[in-house]
């Protein structure tokens, strides 16, 4: 007797939860002519209550040492290591071999990995101690911009979502992501993956949907700090609307995901602010001048 | 006029918590005082008041009553020049030179001052230094620089160094107390600061930074903190305390840098030798030859200053 | 000044700078290609001196066809400019270092006369750091691989370059240096208050040799600097200023190639904890606001004080406000010179206003002013909160809103309160708090126990609306190169 198959429910994550759309609508993408699921179709009070979630979400998060977060990235990778199977079933599903559905879980892994190692050192190899004329210790450091939103690469529904996402949130951003319109299942699963990765709840939010119903919402938010899009060309409207409340915009586009030129510190400076304190040195005894 | 005789305060606060100094803003603060500039009319002014707040002063082992004479006849004229010019506030000696110096400046203003109480370290009993003041302030002298006990301040007995100070101060009588911190031992403006505190507490009527024997003696970061403490006595209490920074004030401009210094910090109510005095040997011929550059147009010579 | 009792008044007598060795023309023309050549536009204005409201000099008003042909110049100049070896490029711009301390008393006269801030400011603090600017800078020209590690860069281009009336020939340096360190060439455009000392570095560029083209400087108002930005051959936008102007240069070159460093408004905290050095901490207010008038973005404008220690700074800074002195710029005297034109003075005059009708205590100096010119009293207004216009709004004048504090999370919140992120000042005597105050501000610069404090190795930008990108130190070469 054939066996009813238990079909997956899709929803989106916010502030570690997997509420369905608020909307209650959805959308049906297909690959090949079959159907790859019912997923949520996003509305702009979705995007809305991810942002209130990453703002709430960001200020514990940066206060996170760095080698906690660089623990938290690591868990990540031997989570998705741990669900190797569905990874790769998902991506087929969403129409690659199965040797290239191999090829990109295991970068992804392995990027995880890599950024996870950058947690704590970007600090170390870029910030600096400035020496200024006068009497203080100057120096300057990498901090967060805050609230940073993602709008992930159509074509690379898992390492190139991992590439986006990954840089973003170890500079101590939570991020609000637009998952890949005609390839959203692994977003989905990946958010399973954060859920059970000790990453706290609103570092990362996932939503799935039409990019073109909410990048007006997205690039007009005044809480949102930074944009980071992934996608082949920048909307004008998007590019503009940064004037708004001086969002910090980034543009993160490659035709091969697995490129080694996605790996490099550099990728989390693009979402962080210089912060340079000042203080006094106090001038008394050895060479200096009496007080 | 008055009353210029403080007494001491005895509701004082716990001197182990004293205001704290940024000693960089502090030199901020006096680079900016010494970018003042002052010319003219102002600076004439301003001589003029320097040479009126010097204490003439000899401290040396040598010192003889001849010595002392000679140096009272210049307190008194100053220079032979074409204006008036003002005496200097005081002359400055040890208590056994006090009657040679007083009888030596009878009715001419200056005003003789006794350093005391086994200056200039302090370190003797507290009978010894009473018997020390006593015998300056019988001998004449109408002021008593005293030291404080840097030993018992640094063992962090404050309220020692305060009640010795209280001590000397009954002692003194009607003669004006200043208490000499000697800045230079120190250590840090924190503990000038509090060492102001105590001694302000404790009745002194100036707060003096030195005693001219130990490098560094006055320097204008150091006289902007006692400022300060005396600037926050007088908010509190409203009592006036006076500055003395003796040691090191050797040319007139500075002398000026610390005259505008008084001015912004406490007020010009200080500006005048019952408030603001100079402890200096050298101050005053310098001060002299910048006045008659002032009014000839000409740079001067030492060889026309007398030397005493 | 009238003699105030009991005791003798000692006035500070003038102590003018002197202006003989100071040549400023009648009329200036636009520096393009290595000359000075006469505008298309036909036009000219003047720029008069605030402190006196005298003409200085009449000055080119550049159009877009002057526009056009500066950046044709700069463009023409980019490839060879390029080409050069990294150390020669070096060598052109320490050049140029020498030559501004060289002429240094000069400029400082200068930007006195033409902007109205204190010779004291001119000279020891805009001229010295414009000319170590380009010291410090020099060095990296043949250095970039070190300072940005396993990356490939190329340069720009040509740079367009618009600069504000506060710091005139500082913030010249602050764009020029980096942008032909990192081998792009320049078109810069100088406010219309104070072309004066950009003219003159326009002559001491020439005196230095440097290739036609290479720099371009080019006077005109508002209209010039919107050429500039719309110009389809400029590849990069350095532009310091208002925030009101920064966004519609970010919405002008949305969708074009061009990339933006903007450094905008501020309306910086300054905290002051009940254990702070209170003494310095004052002089760190008067710092903070009184410095060039309040014309500085990173002003330390609204003043936070904890509640057990209020009273006490609060009599401090009145009776230090007191002893600041108001008037000619270039009376070495001077605290707080002309404010830079009449219309920023309506500006802060009806500030001034507003605070009043709101219900705020004011609170000024006492001394009197010149007849003639353009003065603000160093003010202070109280009983203002988060909610005030005055503590919203960056008045850029010398206008100090205070308020007050009880704790340490109350402040973080407050200080933090506002769409600018450019600067913030905390003071206390505790390390731990130190760096747990410095770290929670959203601003780029944090000055602990100081203000106001600048160096060309000091990266220096804003978070949130005070702008984007970083100038100085190695952070602000990142700016002219793309990678």
């Amino acid at each position: 007797m054939s066996r009813l198959e238990v079909l997956k429910t899709y929803k989106i994550y916010i502030g570690g939860k997997f509420p369905r759309t608020e909307s209650g609508r959805y959308y049906t993408p297909e690959q090949n002519g079959s159907k790859l699921g019912n997923i949520c179709l996003s509305s702009r009070k979705d995007f809305r209550n991810a942002v209130v979630a990453a703002r709430s979400a960001q200020g514990s998060w940066a206060n996170r040492s760095a080698f906690n977060k660089s623990q938290i990235i690591y868990r990540i990778a031997e989570m998705l290591e741990g669900r190797r199977a569905q990874f790769i079933e998902e991506l087929i599903k969403m129409g690659a071999s199965k040797a290239k559905a191999v090829k990109e879980l295991e970068e992804s892994i392995d990027r995880l990995v890599y950024f996870a190692g950058w947690c704590d050192k970007y600090q170390q190899v870029f910030g600096s101690v400035n020496p200024v004329a006068s009497a203080h210790f100057n120096f300057s450091m990498y901090e967060a911009q805050g609230v940073v939103s993602i709008v992930a690469p159509e074509d690379s529904a898992l390492l190139g979502l991992i590439s986006a996402v990954i840089p973003v949130i170890i500079g101590g951003n939570t991020a609000v992501i637009i998952a890949s319109e005609s390839m959203p299942l692994c977003a989905i699963s990946f958010a399973e993956v954060l859920a059970t990765s000790d990453l706290p709840g609103g570092v990362v939010n996932i939503l799935t949907g039409h990019e073109k119903e909410l990048i007006d919402h997205i690039s007009k938010h005044m809480d949102v700090n930074g944009l980071l899009y992934c996608r082949e060309n920048v909307p004008l409207s998007f590019d503009e609307n940064c004037e708004i409340n001086m969002k910090r915009l980034s543009h993160l586009y490659s035709t091969n995901w697995s490129s080694e030129d996605l790996e490099n510190p550099y990728l989390i400076l693009d979402h962080l602010e210089v912060k340079t304190t000042w203080h006094p040195i106090e001038q008394i005894g050895g060479s200096a001048p009496s007080y | 006029m008055k009353n210029l005789l403080n007494k001491p305060l005895k509701k004082h606060p716990d001197f182990r918590h004293t205001t704290t100094i940024d000693q960089v803003g502090v030199l901020e603060r006096t680079s900016r005082i010494t970018k003042r500039s002052i010319k003219n009319e102002a600076k004439m002014q301003g001589l003029k008041m320097a040479l009126n707040m010097i204490d003439l002063t000899t401290l040396e082992g040598a010192d003889t009553d001849q010595k002392v004479r000679q140096m009272c006849n210049k307190a008194k004229n100053l220079h032979v020049s074409s204006i008036k010019l003002p005496t200097t506030a005081a002359v400055c000696v040890y208590p056994s030179l006090v009657k040679t110096a007083k009888k030596e400046v009878e009715g001419s203003g200056v005003k003789v001052a006794a350093v005391a109480t086994a200056f200039p370290s302090g370190q003797a009993p507290l009978d010894v230094k009473l018997a020390d003041t006593k015998f300056a302030v019988s001998e004449g002298a109408d002021e008593i620089d005293m030291v404080i006990s840097r030993g018992r301040f640094h063992q962090g007995e404050y309220n020692y160094v305060y009640d010795e100070i209280c001590a000397i101060k009954e002692a003194c009588g009607k003669a004006r107390l200043k208490v000499i911190l000697e800045t230079g031992e120190l250590g840090s403006l924190d503990k000038v600061r509090k060492a102001s505190d105590i001694a302000m507490y404790a009745g002194a009527d100036f707060i003096k930074t030195s005693t001219g024997k130990i490098s560094p003696a006055a320097t204008m970061p150091v006289t902007y903190v006692m400022l300060q403490a005396i600037r926050d006595f007088y908010t509190q209490h409203n009592i006036m305390v006076g500055m003395k920074p003796a040691g090191g004030i050797s040319t007139a401009k500075v002398a000026l840098h610390y005259l505008i210094m008084v001015k912004e910090v406490l007020g010009e109510q200080w500006l005048n030798n019952n408030w603001f005095r100079f402890g200096a040997s050298r101050l005053a011929n310098d001060v002299l030859m910048q006045i008659e550059k002032q009014l000839s147009g000409a740079y001067q010579s030492a060889d026309y200053f007398s030397k005493d | 000044m009238a003699k105030k009792s009991k005791h003798t008044s000692w006035d500070l007598s003038p102590a003018p700078e002197s202006t003989g060795h100071v040549d400023i023309k009648k009329k200036y023309d636009l520096f393009i290609d290595g000359k000075f050549v006469k505008p298309k536009s036909g036009k000219y204005f003047n720029t008069i001196n605030p402190a006196s409201e005298q003409v200085l000099s009449s000055v080119a008003h550049a159009n877009e066809a002057d526009v056009d042909r500066a950046v044709k110049a700069a463009r023409k100049a980019s490839g060879p400019w390029q080409k050069l070896s990294r150390k020669e490029r070096a060598k052109y711009i320490y050049r140029i270092a020498r030559l501004i301390q060289e002429r240094a008393k000069e400029f400082a006269v200068i930007e006195s006369l033409d902007g109205g801030k204190p010779i004291r400011e001119s000279r020891d603090v805009d001229v010295p750091l414009a000319a170590n600017h380009f010291f410090y800078t020099a060095g990296w020209a043949d250095k970039l691989e070190y300072a940005f590690p396993n990356r490939k860069f190329a340069p720009y281009g040509v740079a367009g370059q618009i600069i504000p009336w506060n710091f005139p020939l500082l913030m010249a340096a602050w764009k020029i240096a980096p942008a032909l360190a990192t081998g792009n060439t320049v078109v810069l455009k100088p406010a219309e208050t104070t072309p004066l000392t950009a003219l003159k570095l326009a002559e001491l560029i020439q005196d230095a040799d440097l290739p036609p083209g290479v720099v371009n400087i080019i006077t005109g108002e508002g209209d010039t600097g919107a050429a500039i930005v719309n110009h389809k051959d400029i590849d990069k936008i350095a532009f310091t200023g208002s925030t009101g102007v920064g966004k519609i240069i970010r919405k002008a070159i949305a969708g074009t190639k061009k990339k933006a460093t903007l450094e905008l408004g501020g309306k910086a905290a300054n905290i002051i904890c009940e254990d702070a050095t209170i003494d310095q901490a004052v002089e760190g207010i008067v710092n903070g606001i009184y410095f060039n008038q309040g014309h500085v973005c990173c002003a330390g404008s609204r003043l936070f004080v904890q509640e057990s220690v209020y009273d006490e700074v609060l009599e401090k800074l009145k009776f230090r406000i007191e002893s600041l002195v108001v008037g000619d710029p270039l009376d070495k005297n001077t605290d707080i010179g002309a404010i830079n034109s009449k219309e920023q003075l309506h500006t802060i005059e009806k500030y001034i206003k507003a605070g009043k009708a709101e219900g705020a205590i004011m609170y000024q100096n006492n001394c009197d002013l010149p007849s003639k010119g353009f003065w603000c009293r160093p003010t202070l207004f109280t009983n203002v909160s988060q909610s005030s216009k005055i503590v919203q709004e960056e008045i850029f004048g010398p206008v100090l809103a205070i308020q007050t504090f009880r704790t340490i999370a109350e402040v973080i919140s407050k200080a933090n309160n506002t769409p600018y992120g450019l600067s913030a000042g905390v003071w206390t005597d505790k390390g731990s708090k130190i760096f747990n105050l410095s770290s929670q501000m959203n601003a780029g610069v944090v000055w602990a126990n100081t203000y106001n404090k600048f160096d060309p190795a000091s990266p220096f930008g804003g978070y949130k609306e005070s702008g984007i990108g970083r100038e100085g130190g190695l952070h602000g070469l990142q700016a002219y190169l793309k990678f």
